[in-house]
């Protein structure tokens, strides 16, 4: 079970604003997904090694060299707000 | 020749191209047509480029007339608008990237138009590829076109709508836990996942990407080999993508199935198979063994746990794959924001729908401090344990046939109530992309008007073999021949 | 005898010299137009993926090697997640439980004599971020993502540093190292090599470590003695007043040199690592190690064992010309030629370092080469010419390309040890100075410097001096 408090703290970590209204379904609906997750615990995994990968291929390295061009006009022109090269925010505050 | 004279295929297309009888331009034209005509039932593209497509068949015919024709070049297309193609809008179904104009092509694209393929248009999909009914787009449902009033399944239902529409014979589509596979079963075509690595997702928007995997949807088996081989190759910008020899998917197509071993799992075909269902793949499978095969009966134990072990590790990988989305780069960006919290949060909220909204915050629960073990770490436990049943089964069986679905298509807006029903519609696709096998769905009979998809998995990198069983099974039935009416 | 005793602990940044990012193509090269140098990968844009640098992993490897330290033969990428503008993905590619180094060892010699190992944690593969800044746009920050996945390895201490002056020595001693080995340029005004310090403070005679507070942003060595020493006073005087120590992230400010909390972020201890899906394990073969031990270069520590041992330099001199490998390499080719190590380390970290000091130039651009300054110690062996004499003559070769021989010949400046000839020069100049004779006669020895510089300049100062002396001495005394 989620607790509404949970759910708003997970909000906070995820970076996404929630209307107070949303938290009542919201928190029923993740609980609900969670006890559908919680079947998992009926299966031992005692000392299996999780697998992050279904394959583990030799992976590859790159040669340190550089093969990219200055491409900020593109970039940029797919920004919401840029100035002087900079991509702006709201001042932050250190 | 009149329009309807066209061929409706893939292989069909590149003969009447290849032998003169049509040019890419007029097959585009009639592609065009046919999606101004029909998709506004179906909802199935987000963007049509009908100036480039046109452009790019006048290059194709031309670079036929110079000899330099390939065996897909002219070939009309669509891709799922989760793939970036450079200066055309690529959405993913998000109000999130509703205005973003990606500034580079995937590698998928890239190939394909070397290869001389014409895309038509960008094709319509859940939200970021959260969704198995099509229904979490931002722009609105897509349909299917066997009904009208169904979900063509997802995410990849753009995708399939418009190929079993036949408004273009092939479309890309990307399979995370079964969007390839679930809308090919709902929409009566084909569709493939091939093994995890095989095709770059370089330039492909990330879902999660342990899981993710592009493949072709089309109406034959044959197509989809044949886009397969232009699709594939090891790619410098994916360092998950396998470097393995390139092979031609064709090859064994004309071979027979005698010898086959064809695996049937106890957990696939247990009670809770829907009955009709149960009949029509019945059907399918005698059809399999009268071709040469030899089934035999497994297990795959923790194949039961699959639904749950890819939840929590699809959900935690998007909830940080979407972080990207913050509102400063690119991308929706809230009105005035007062602080830097407000304008992550706000743009957040704003540019993500219901469903991706859940996944993130699901998998930040799972990834959290003090949950990390039981959920995320469990389930990569489990994962382990789902492909060591795959690795042990195929010692003994070449392919392994199922279910796609545990249903045909249901109605718009039926599951949409309940997210754990709905993730419930995966229950037999999501473990071969937890074990990174390739599989694909084929046609194999209708219940009350609805197609049924029949599900096969293969060993990894084994495609060849999936789709010889494929072709062969589409020479001996006509179930992927079947063509929705729609109604005006 | 003080009651409370700090503990330290170093987290330190070294930007690995590659020509390309960690995970992309783009340059690493400093101080370019604002975000010209951040391609999609680096921006973070839909559908990019990382792919990792070789040189990236070489150089890990290298550095483990001269520490001692394990390398991992595999190890693994994790994601740190956190939302900050100059983070472009909203997560850090870092390493965390399966870093590629650990339990490595740097050994400092106190100021009493006494050796002290310093126990190397770990050191991971991790990206930079990109950069703020403040001033230009008023009410906005501009962010400059030119920076963003400019290859790192964090290097983390065990808490084994026991005050501010031992914490800055095993930062120069890591400084020195990691430019000697070449895996970093060691330019701290550009962000090259930077420090977090982890301080606390316990009763002298406590088992137990106090509450520690990390302090950011000490990017000089002059500032990371006096943070930590300030925040050292802090804590003392905030548990002697009864208060506590809270855990938390102090910024060093070196205008009001003082540190202060940064603001603070309630999320901040929530990461959620875990593996990255889009890059694989880094396997590393032992033929992949052994190759890399073959390559490593004697170590600055160990030369300077074995300059002071069988050079007989002073630990001074050995240090001089052991902290940097191109000068160690020129120093041992010099002595090599001229088998003197005493006047081959005087040259190097005389003559040779002043010169390149006057034109503040690397010691790669050296100009004349330890061939070249071997054929003028010969000369300098041979008597050909004094002391005084070859420096003119290496500041001639500093501005050509002329051997020491052909610069000597051309310019007259062979020494004269003909006694004869000098003993002439010496009996003129005494015959000339018969009062300056009697003075020294009187006891006035400072005299005695008059005559040498006299028949010196008659010489035009090819006399040789040591045969100067020799005659002035004994025709005094007469």
């Amino acid at each position: 079970m989620l607790e509404e408090a949970q759910v708003q703290t997970l909000a906070r970590l995820a970076r996404i604003a929630l209307e107070p209204a949303e938290l009542p379904s919201l928190a029923a609906q993740l609980s609900r997904i969670l006890s559908l997750v919680e079947a998992m615990e009926a299966v031992d995994t005692t000392g299996v090694e999780p697998l992050a990968h279904p394959l583990e291929p030799v992976p590859r390295r790159r040669p340190d060299a550089v093969t990219e061009t200055d491409q900020r006009a593109e970039f940029g022109a797919v920004a919401p707000a840029m100035a002087e090269g900079y991509y702006l925010v709201p001042r932050v505050i250190e | 020749m009149s329009a309807t004279d066209y061929p409706r295929t893939v292989a069909g297309m590149s003969a009447g191209l290849a032998r003169g009888a049509f040019s890419s331009r007029e097959l585009v034209i009639d592609c065009l047509g046919r999606i101004a005509r029909d998709d506004s039932a179906l909802n199935s593209f987000i963007t049509i480029v009908e100036e480039q497509a046109l452009a790019h068949a006048d290059a194709a015919d031309a670079r036929r007339r110079a000899g330099q024709a390939g065996p897909l070049s002219g070939i009309p297309y669509a891709n799922k608008d989760i793939f970036c193609t450079k200066g055309v809008r690529t959405s993913c179904a998000s109000r999130m990237l509703d205005n973003f104009v990606a500034p580079y092509d995937a590698t998928v694209v890239t190939r394909l138009a070397e290869a001389g393929m014409v895309m038509v248009g960008k094709t319509n999909m859940d939200e970021f590829a959260m969704g198995s009914s099509n229904e979490t787009s931002y722009y609105g449902p897509c349909r299917n076109p066997w009904d009208t009033s169904c979900v063509p399944g997802g995410s990849s239902g753009g995708s399939a709508s418009a190929v079993a529409a036949r408004l273009v014979p092939f479309a890309t589509g990307t399979d995370t836990g079964g969007s390839i596979r679930l809308p090919a079963a709902y929409c009566g075509i084909s569709g493939l996942k091939p093994t995890y690595g095989r095709i770059s997702r370089y330039g492909m928007v990330a879902f999660a990407s342990s899981l993710d995997q592009a493949g072709p949807m089309a109406l034959t088996a044959e197509d989809m080999a044949l886009t397969l081989n232009a699709m594939c190759g090891v790619d410098p910008r994916d360092g998950t993508s396998a470097d393995v020899a390139a092979e031609d998917f064709a090859r064994k197509l004309g071979e027979p199935l005698q010898g086959l071993r064809v695996g049937l799992p106890a957990e696939f075909f247990d009670a809770s198979l829907n009955p009709a269902i149960a009949t029509t793949l019945q059907v399918a499978i005698r059809a399999l063994e009268q071709l040469g095969a030899r089934c035999v009966d497994i297990q795959l134990p923790t194949t039961r746990h699959a639904v749950p072990a890819y939840y929590i590790i699809a959900s935690a990988e998007c909830s940080s794959n979407l972080s990207r989305y913050d509102g400063v780069r690119f991308g929706h960006r809230c009105e005035a924001p007062r602080d830097l919290n407000d304008l992550y949060t706000r743009s957040r909220a704003e540019g993500f729908g219901a469903e991706v909204k859940r996944r993130i915050l699901m998998g930040t629960y799972a990834l959290s401090t003090g949950y990390y073990d039981a959920y995320y770490a469990k389930a990569q436990q489990l994962r382990r344990l789902i492909r060591d049943d795959f690795i042990r089964a195929f010692a003994d069986v070449d392919v392994i046939v199922g279910p796609t679905a545990p249903s045909t298509a249901f109605g718009v807006g039926q599951k949409t109530a309940d997210p754990v029903e709905m993730y419930l519609s995966d229950i037999y696709t999501t473990a071969v992309n937890l074990a990174g096998l390739p599989g694909l769905s084929i046609p194999a009979g209708f219940v009350h008007g609805l197609p049924v998809g029949l599900q096969m998995i293969g060993r990894h990198f084994d495609e060849a073999t999936l789709l010889q069983v494929a072709h062969r099974f589409q020479l001996e039935t006509d179930w992927h021949q079947h063509t929705p009416a729609l109604k005006d | 005898m003080p009651r409370w005793q700090p503990v330290i602990g170093l987290e330190i940044h070294v930007q690995l010299s590659t020509e390309s990012k960690i995970f992309s193509g783009a340059s690493t090269a400093y101080g370019a137009e604002p975000n010209s140098q951040a391609c999609a990968v680096d921006l973070g844009l839909p559908g990019v993926l990382p792919v990792l640098n070789a040189r990236a992993v070489a150089l890990a490897i290298r550095f483990g090697l001269a520490i001692g330290a394990r390398i991992a033969t595999r190890s693994v990428f994790a994601r740190k997640n956190y939302f900050y503008p100059d983070l472009p993905k909203g997560y850090q590619i870092s390493q965390y439980d399966e870093p590629i180094v650990s339990h490595g060892t740097l050994c400092l010699t106190l100021p009493d004599g006494q050796a002290k190992v310093i126990r190397i944690l770990r050191a991971h593969l991790e990206e930079d971020a990109g950069k703020s800044v403040h001033d230009l746009f008023p009410g906005q920050s501009g962010i400059d993502l030119n920076r963003a996945g400019t290859p790192l390895l964090e290097v983390v201490t065990e808490p084994d540093l026991s005050s501010a002056a031992e914490a800055v020595q095993y930062m120069r001693a890591l400084h020195t190292l990691v430019r000697f080995i070449g895996i970093c340029d060691g330019n701290m005004q550009e962000g090259s090599f930077r420090c977090d310090a982890n301080v606390s403070v316990k009763p002298v005679d406590s088992p137990v470590l106090g509450t520690r507070a990390e302090i950011k942003n000490l990017n000089s060595f002059r500032f990371v003695e006096r943070a930590i020493n300030h925040e050292i006073e802090r804590q003392i005087e905030l548990l002697e007043g009864g208060g506590k120590v809270i855990q938390e992230t102090r910024l060093y400010d070196p205008d009001r040199d003082e540190t202060r909390s940064m603001r603070s972020k309630e999320d901040a201890h929530d990461y959620r690592y875990f593996p990255d899906p889009d890059l694989l394990p880094i396997l590393i073969t032992e033929d992949e190690i052994a190759v890399a031990r073959s390559a490593l270069p004697e170590l600055p520590q160990q030369r300077h064992a074995r300059y002071v041992r069988d050079f007989g330099l002073s630990p001074e001199e050995a240090e001089a010309v052991s902290s940097e490998l191109p000068v160690a390499e020129y120093f041992e080719a010099l002595v090599d030629r001229c088998g003197d190590p005493r006047q081959a380390a005087n040259w190097v970290t005389g003559e040779v370092f002043a010169a390149l000091n006057r034109g503040t130039m690397p010691f790669s651009e050296v100009r004349v080469s330890s061939e070249r300054l071997a054929g003028l110690l010969a000369r300098i062996k041979d008597q050909t010419v004094s002391n005084s004499m070859a420096k003119q003559v290496f500041e001639a070769m500093w501005q050509g390309t002329e051997e020491a021989d052909a610069i000597i010949e051309a310019r007259g400046l062979k020494q004269v040890t003909d006694s004869g000839e000098i003993e002439a020069l010496v009996d003129a100049v005494i015959g000339e100075n018969p009062d300056q004779v009697a003075q020294y006669r009187a006891g006035k020895d400072k005299v005695f410097g008059f005559f040498v510089g006299q028949v010196m300049k008659r010489s035009k100062g090819k006399a040789n001096p040591q045969t100067v002396n020799d005659l002035v001495t004994a025709k005094l005394k007469l």
